[in-house]
């Protein structure tokens, strides 16, 4: 320093210009001032946002559809409701074959670069669809001895005996609808199970049995909605009753249904960019699309959080003078006073 | 009183005695606190000439919408969650939740792009960029349980979609999106606290950092006196030696 002049622009290199420059941004700001008023600045914006939010409200209201129930399901649609709660007795729903955190299959695990986190944590919901989605629910159905005999020679069967009987029960709802009692003969206790699990569900109490969780008050809805989803997700996810409602709302994942909303409210358009993701290849077409997205999302929130270290993209600003819009009036008369 | 008077009274002595205690840690915090942020520094009432931008007010907008918002969640809060799908006012409180949302979420990405493209974090400005960015990521998951808390069609689907996502990077062995109470407690509870907490810092941290200067400004002080100083370049270099106060 001791040949250059410092405060002499022409003398200085870059990298010395950019250290003059920070080190004038750490001190307190020494040039001309104009008035503020902070708490008025404050007020007026408050006012300002009230009154938005009040001609928002009252012109766009908010939407409100009711969630599906295992009620409406199994009405609108009982042979695919019956479909699907035989493939939790088989163990070949979504829901069965998940893995962590629900149980130990393989069916819905990630995995990147050979690591699952998933698996590392483990199962800490645990969840078996049949018991929990079938035969708990009949269970509590009382003063029906048939299907108390029913379901007790079901359970006491083996394994062989009740796959037997739930392929029998399989080919009779192949037909697309609910088997009459003639077409069931070869499944056994299915036919009267069966029956009588669609009756529960109709009624309304197998809503209420799977949100009981064995006590009076409930917050958890885990149990209905992964059934509900066992129904949308499987073989039949395509044409199936809850599926054909997300598809008109446009909530599907290939729809951006991660942002949407129902109706044409706007959502969540924050995600705008987590959602891309699941759009392009390889994501969107991978097992383990989720991770990938979860992954590079974390990637992308991190370098915005460590911008003021990161070389390159932190002078991107100084680069792209967009600054000289903000700044215009200050610019200008920096430029009158050099004239 | 320069010295002990045996006539006073017995309250004088110990007034006498506690001035020579040692100093208390709530007088430390407040003499440091006054130090660096004193009052016309934390509520000023003059600011530098090149904060003229209307862009500027996008970070005041995305305080009063956060306040909108809260407002009205508290109300549905004294109501119960599930007030709004049986009561016309419910209804109406929930919009007002929902575009309070919807314009706060707005203001601050207007406000963190606007940030971004005048390099707020030069001058020691880093902790106060990252906080913002803190507090962004912290209201999508914010807005997220808010959506999981709806109690209809959105929270039942949003849920299912979800929890793939959630359990695929391990977090859903502790954040079930189908359990509604977690949800709630969540958006309800801990999710604000440490929203406000970090918007809380990160106003204070603009307060005692100011705004960051305009490119080639240096602190402004050109702009008093336009020819530059034979002086400043000691007082620089005096700064690169042994740093700077602020």
């Amino acid at each position: 320093m001791t040949a250059q002049t410092p405060t002499e622009p022409g003398t200085l290199s870059r990298r010395q210009r950019r250290r003059v420059e920070e080190l004038g941004q750490r001190r307190p700001w020494a040039g001309p001032n104009r008035h503020y008023d902070i708490l008025r600045e404050l007020s007026v914006a408050t006012v300002v946002v009230v009154i938005l939010t009040f001609a928002l409200a009252l012109t766009f209201s908010s939407p409100d559809e009711a969630p599906v129930t295992v009620r409406d399901w199994a009405s609108a649609t009982p042979s695919q409701f019956l479909t699907t709660a035989l493939s939790e007795l088989q163990g070949t729903s979504t829901s069965s074959t998940y893995g962590p955190p629900y149980n130990h299959g393989d069916g819905s695990t990630q995995s990147l670069g050979g690591i699952s986190p998933q698996k590392l944590l483990g199962v800490t919901i645990p969840l078996r669809p049949a018991q929990a989605f079938v035969l708990h629910p009949l269970s509590l159905v009382p003063g029906q001895s048939p299907l108390h005999v029913a379901l007790s020679k079901f359970e006491g069967a083996s394994k062989a005996q009740q796959a037997t009987w739930e392929a029998a029960y399989a080919k009779a709802l192949a037909k697309g609808k609910v088997p009459a009692p003639s077409e069931v003969r070869s499944s056994g206790p299915l036919g009267v199970m069966m029956p009588a699990l669609l009756a529960m569900a109709k009624s309304g109490a197998l809503d209420a049995a799977l949100t009981a969780h064995g006590r009076y008050y409930t917050e958890n809805y885990t149990k209905p909605i992964m059934f509900i989803g066992d129904g949308a997700t499987g073989p039949q996810a395509d044409s199936s009753y809850w599926s054909h409602i997300i598809t008109a709302e446009h909530l599907q994942g290939d729809q951006w249904g991660m942002m949407n909303e129902t109706g044409s409210w706007p959502g969540q358009p924050w995600l705008w960019l987590y959602t891309l993701w699941y759009q392009v290849p390889p994501m969107n077409g991978s097992a383990n699309g989720d991770l990938m997205v979860i992954a590079i999302m974390t990637l992308l929130s991190l370098g915005l959080l460590f911008v003021p270290f990161i070389p390159i993209l932190r002078s991107v600003p100084r680069m792209i003078p967009i600054h000289r819009l903000i700044w215009k009036s200050w610019y200008r008369r920096d430029t009158q006073a050099n004239h | 009183m320069s010295q002990a008077d045996p006539q006073a009274p017995a309250h004088h002595a110990r007034v006498t005695h506690t001035s020579t205690a040692p100093e208390a840690w709530t007088t430390k915090l407040r003499r440091a606190w006054l130090k660096r942020l004193p009052p016309e520094k934390l509520l000023p009432d003059n600011q530098p000439a090149y904060v003229a931008s209307w862009t500027y007010t996008f970070g005041v907008l995305t305080l009063a919408s956060l306040l909108v918002t809260v407002l009205s969640g508290a109300v549905i809060a004294l109501e119960g969650a599930t007030w709004w799908h049986l009561s016309r006012l419910g209804h109406f409180v929930n919009s007002l939740h929902l575009w309070g949302v919807e314009l706060f979420m707005g203001f601050m990405a207007l406000h963190l792009w606007m940030k971004f493209w005048i390099a707020a974090w030069r001058g020691r400005r880093a902790l106060t960029w990252m906080t913002g960015v803190a507090a962004f990521m912290v209201s999508i998951i914010e807005d997220f349980t808010g959506y999981l808390s709806q109690t209809n069609f959105d929270s039942q689907w949003i849920s299912f979609s979800a929890k793939d996502a959630f359990n695929s990077a391990g977090i859903g062995a502790f954040l079930n999106a189908m359990n509604f109470g977690q949800a709630l407690l969540l958006h309800v509870v801990v999710l604000p606290a440490v929203l406000v907490g970090l918007v809380g810092l990160h106003v204070i941290l603009v307060r005692l950092r100011g705004v960051v200067h305009p490119f080639g400004a240096g602190d402004g002080s050109a702009a008093v006196a336009p020819v530059a100083e034979p002086g400043a370049s000691s007082e620089i270099e005096s700064e690169q030696a042994g740093g700077v106060s602020r």
